[in-house]
């Protein structure tokens, strides 16, 4: 029996400290009760607050600690950093829904802390095992807050589809791995790298074992970040859920899988860039062909965004099948301009109340512009930034990625891209139409809450200034891209 | 020599104050301003016109660069040679007395500034043109008289006819604004310069160049002629290209007398005297000059005779005289040519006025037909109108006998078969000329009054300010042919360098010498065509009515102008509408809209219907969806992986 060496704690101090202090707060609302919901949000929120200080402080350089089994980098701090503000920002915007909608339930603010632990887990996963733990603890907390409501029909129905779809992607998942496994004798990404560049080439067997366990992970992460065909579950639960937890679904928990994706495929499978490739250029055509089209049908703006969100993880992975650290930047810019706007554009809908109740339809914002101007044109920075429309943030996102893959040579890749987001356009500008040219509608309730202003501004403000200063964002990104792509 | 072109840019200093100032100046300002400083560009005409052209100091005044691009470097340039100042003096001349009458004739216009800022910028435009020293300048100032008719056609805008008329002078001249802008960039192909001094001296040597085009070889100087004269036939309204300009008599009497008679409608006659160093060279270029001319003389002189719109009898009278000017030039009589646009200027301007005068009389009545037995009662008019048309007629000593002897015996004397022929159509285009000019005044002044009484009982001679200018053209249409002979003579060097003729092309020597029955004809013919219309008109008046009954088709077939109207009226107007419409329905609205933006988004509306569809909301559609993606990935790389 080997003695038991002490693994360095450093690396992973905000990921214990979250997990302390998720714990804690369990038990201090157990003793509390439920009406200690606000306190508990917002003292979530200083934790995830205290954890992203930690993620800056802690050094940037490459530590792996655990026995090999967590890693930080500056690609993983980029991606907490992002993950942790997401989290923190629907919590801060739920508040207000949370209250009035019967959700006032202390386990609820508990439950994101626990699955934004597992999110950070997953980005600083270095072995299919510690993958598999950290997608599983964001995962079933997941499952939880989507049906949090659990006197509404709509919320249990998406919190059960997504309970069902997301225990098969995770059966998809620990097949792969096992296959990996099998076939290379190593779950450390570190060694599946090496025997990917040493024992299997040459033996066939082992080359289709591990592609097709390959290709299990890629499905399974394919549906954590909600792309096509493995997306499905988005739209219905996107829908379902309460507004608040779409809109933490929509931003912290794609961020965190677009991080683990790129973790993957880049880190042990990196020998395969020729097979997997092949894959994120199938999936990135396909989330943005339905992206595009599939949205154009909605009546409901939950779901329009869903089917927006599934666009955008297409034009995101339009980077990553680039596959230089261009790409990766690329990608990473786009996936922090789709939360700031994500969150933006939820915060808007969060604002969607009349006389007291939540509303979703697009025909609801007729004439806002006339009923509630600031917000009409917070919204429709929102979209026209969706859109791509320059110089708003969205189209720089776009712009990266497509720059990448046109350097690579993917042409016909970045004139799909193109030509889906002009068709994507059309509606983003109809909610614009809707807001600005059709008869006003009964207004919305107001005040909209000082949070969801303050929100609204911020995100706003970085949608429409990106332009002026994106050097901080730019060079961050480029790091943490470095790193995962020496 | 600096002074010189003062006579050009009085003119549009008048124009510009009048035009931008008009509503602080008012109708009296403006009328001063613009008569005031073409009066003073009269003046520095006649003296440019002594210096240069008697005294033969001939100048070029550098004005300014214009631009540089690539091999192209224009400058601006006055070019003042014995051609530019006989043009420079008639266009000052004339337009300064068509300024004056137009005082009294636009007297009750509310928009007497625009009429004269026009008028003066018309008058700019032609004296760029006339003074050009490359082919540039003179496009400018062809497209800038081109410019202001249109604008002066349809200056009572009221109108729909006037609109119309106008639209049509826009759109035949570009026809051949065309022509004329093909053949200055086939100059500057071969020249590598639109400078004339440079192209004229170039142009011997050009003989036997040769352009390609299509596969096929050309002459280039053939090509490069004819396309400059397709721009002459547009603005000089030749066969063809001549249906603008009946039509034009819709704008102001003065107008029409200015522009539409003695000026712009020269210029195409100008520009081939001008280019005569090319044209020389160029023998089919000028056969097809001479064709055009011979055929617009005679072609526009049957439609005058059965004409009733008293303007547009001069108007077609008009054509057929450019006629005559351009078959002189086609077979190098080029100073016979400018010396029948100098008398025709004045005479043809002494005739529009005076039918100005008349219609002013007949409260704005222009149909013959209801004229008649007015000559008592404008008696000024009427000793005008005969001065008009004797001259017109050819009858000596007034001024177009000269001119149009020498043209028809340089035809006779030219000794070709065009020549010939357009010795033999001059004659009777003669004949037909006096024959029209004199029913014209029969009807108008004789015979019994067709007017209504209130028309008659108004009938009054024009104030001074109108008859006075006309007696100062008259003036020039009796003694000018005289004055002027010396642009004709063999023993004088007149035009100095400025027209070139071959020695081969003698025809102008030559018609000094033919037989005395060819110098007699064309007056005797006149006399005859007088002699015809006083038995028609006067002493049988139902003669007319007669031969039209008995020759139907004849009599309609020139009544409609040849049906020249209606002809491209089918060719072209509706042809190019019915394109259009086509185009438009089947070609873009659904080619192009069908399967472009409607299609698309047709497409686009289906696609997105059948995506929400795949949303059916069932657990193991979507776990079968993701399922079936899988397999389909596996699949794919295990068969083609291999």
């Amino acid at each position: 029996m080997q003695p038991f060496v002490e693994p360095d704690y450093l690396p992973a101090l905000p990921e214990l400290f979250l997990a302390g202090a998720s714990v804690t707060l369990l038990m201090a609302g157990v003793f509390i009760g439920d009406r200690s919901t606000r306190l508990m949000t917002w003292l979530a929120c200083v934790a995830m607050a205290a954890a992203f200080v930690m993620v800056l402080v802690l050094p940037d350089e490459r530590t792996t600690t655990f026995f090999g089994l967590f890693v930080t980098d500056r690609f993983a701090a980029f991606m907490k950093c992002l993950v942790l503000v997401g989290a923190a920002v629907t919590l801060i915007v739920g508040l207000g829904y949370v209250k009035r909608e019967g959700m006032n339930r202390f386990e609820f603010p508990v439950l994101i802390v626990f699955a934004t632990l597992g999110m950070l887990l997953m980005i600083s996963a270095n072995d299919l095992i510690a993958l598999y733990v950290g997608l599983e603890l964001q995962s079933l907390s997941l499952y939880i807050v989507a049906a949090f409501r659990r006197d509404s029909l709509r919320s249990t129905e998406a919190g059960l589809k997504y309970f069902v779809l997301g225990a098969i992607s995770s059966g998809l998942l620990l097949y792969g791995c096992s296959m990996v496994y099998g076939f290379t004798g190593v779950t450390g990404f570190e060694g599946i790298a090496e025997a990917l560049a040493t024992t299997v080439p040459g033996n066939v067997a082992a080359e289709t074992g591990v592609l097709i366990g390959l290709v299990f992970i890629a499905a399974a992460l394919a549906f954590k970040v909600s792309a096509v065909p493995f997306h499905m579950w988005t739209p219905d639960v996107y829908e379902g859920a309460p507004t608040p937890v779409t809109a933490f679904f929509a931003a912290a928990p794609k961020v965190a899988a677009m991080a683990l994706l790129l973790r993957v495929f880049l880190g042990p499978f990196h020998e395969l860039a020729g097979q997997w490739d092949q894959i994120i250029i199938f999936v990135s055509i396909a989330s943005m062909g339905l992206g595009a089209f599939a949205a154009i049908g909605q009546k409901n703006i939950k779901r329009l965004m869903a089917y927006s969100s599934i666009g955008h993880v297409g034009y995101a992975l339009v980077g990553l099948s680039a596959g230089t650290p261009e790409g990766i930047r690329g990608v990473l810019v786009y996936m922090l301009i789709y939360m700031v706007m994500t969150l933006g554009g939820f915060a808007c809908i969060l604002a969607m109340r009349q006389r007291g109740q939540m509303v979703e339809e697009i025909s609801d914002l007729s004439g806002l512009s006339k009923t509630n101007p600031s917000l009409a044109l917070a919204l429709a920075i929102f979209m026209f930034s969706m859109a791509g429309i320059p110089p708003l943030a969205g189209f720089f996102g776009k712009l990266y990625v497509f720059l990448a893959a046109v350097d690579e040579g993917l042409y016909g890749l970045a004139i799909f891209g193109v030509l889906a987001s002009v068709v994507g356009a059309y509606y983003y500008i109809r909610i614009v139409k809707v807001m600005y040219f059709d008869q006003p509608a009964e207004g919305f309730d107001r005040p909209v809450g000082v949070e969801l202003s303050a929100v609204l501004a911020g995100t706003g403000i970085i949608t429409l200034f990106f332009f002026a200063y994106p050097a901080p964002i730019l060079a961050g990104a480029e790091a943490a891209a470095a790193a995962l792509m020496p | 020599m600096l002074y010189y072109a003062a006579p050009i840019f009085l003119p549009l200093f008048g124009a510009v104050i009048a035009g931008l100032f008009g509503r602080v100046i008012g109708a009296r300002g403006a009328q001063l301003v613009t008569c005031g400083a073409m009066g003073v560009a009269a003046v520095m005409a006649i003296v440019v016109f002594t210096e240069v052209v008697l005294q033969g100091e001939t100048a070029t005044i550098v004005l300014f660069d214009w631009f540089a691009s690539g091999d192209l470097d224009v400058d601006w340039l006055l070019r003042f040679d014995e051609l530019t100042g006989v043009m420079v003096f008639v266009v000052c001349v004339v337009s300064f007395l068509i300024h004056v009458y137009s005082i009294g004739y636009m007297a009750h216009d509310p928009h007497v500034p625009r009429f004269f800022a026009y008028l003066s910028l018309f008058t700019f435009f032609m004296l760029a043109l006339v003074s050009a020293d490359n082919f540039l300048q003179m496009f400018f100032g062809w497209e800038g008289v081109g410019l202001v008719s249109y604008l002066l056609i349809g200056f009572w805008y009221k109108r729909p006819s006037a609109n119309a008329a106008a639209i049509k002078a826009f759109i035949v001249n570009r026809v051949g604004d065309f022509g004329f802008a093909l053949g200055i960039l086939a100059i500057f192909l071969m020249f590598d310069t639109v400078s004339f001094d440079a192209v004229f001296s170039g142009a011997p040597g050009m003989v036997d160049a040769e352009v390609t085009f299509l596969g096929h070889s050309f002459d280039f100087l053939e090509v490069a002629c004819i396309l400059l004269f397709v721009g002459a036939m547009g603005k000089s309204a030749q066969f063809l290209l001549h249906t603008w300009l009946p039509d034009a008599m819709e704008g102001p009497t003065p107008v029409s007398a200015l522009i539409h008679a003695a000026t712009m409608v020269t210029a195409g006659v100008f520009m081939v005297a001008r280019l005569s160093p090319i044209f020389e060279y160029a023998p089919i270029a000028l056969s097809v000059v001479t064709f055009f001319g011979a055929t617009t003389a005679i072609f526009a002189a049957t439609i005058a005779i059965t004409q009733n719109d008293i303007k547009r009898v001069i108007a077609y009278s008009t054509c057929s005289q450019l006629g005559y000017m351009f078959f002189a030039c086609g077979v190098s009589a080029y100073g016979a040519g400018i010396f029948h646009l100098t008398t025709h200027a004045f005479f043809k301007a002494l005739l529009f006025l005076g039918a100005g005068a008349v219609i002013h009389a007949m409260s704005d009545e222009q149909d013959m037909r209801k004229m008649g037995g007015i000559w008592r009662m404008i008696p000024v008019t009427y000793v005008l109108m005969w001065i008009g048309n004797l001259a017109l007629a050819g009858i000596f000593p007034f001024s177009g006998f000269f001119s149009k002897d020498i043209i028809l015996e340089s035809a006779f004397a030219s000794h070709t078969g065009l020549g010939m022929y357009a010795f033999g159509l001059g004659i009777l285009a003669a004949f037909l000329t006096a024959f029209y000019s004199w029913r014209l005044l029969f009807l108008t002044f004789h015979g019994k009054p067709r007017a209504d009484e209130r028309v008659m009982a108004h009938v009054h001679e024009a104030p001074p300010v109108m008859w006075v200018p006309l007696v100062g053209l008259a003036i020039g249409a009796v003694v000018i042919g005289y004055l002027m002979l010396p642009m004709v003579a063999t023993d004088i060097d007149f035009w100095g360098t400025s027209i070139l003729v071959l020695p081969i092309h003698n025809a102008l020597e030559e018609a000094h010498h033919v037989d005395f029955w060819v110098k007699a004809l064309p007056m005797a013919v006149g006399v005859l065509g007088i002699g015809g219309a006083f038995l028609f008109y006067v002493l049988k008046p139902e003669l007319p009515g007669q031969l039209a009954t008995r020759a139907r088709p004849v009599y309609l077939f020139l009544l409609n102008k040849w049906y020249f109207d209606e002809l491209y009226d089918i060719l072209f107007v509706r042809s190019a509408k019915y394109l259009g419409r086509n185009l438009w329905r089947q070609g873009d609205g659904a080619v192009i809209d069908g399967i472009g933006p409607d299609g698309i988004a047709a497409a686009t509306l289906s696609v997105a219907r059948r995506a929400v569809r795949l949303q059916s909301g069932y657990v193991y559609h979507y776990a079968f969806a993701m399922l079936l993606g899988l397999a389909a990935i596996v699949t794919w790389y295990l068969i083609a992986g291999r």
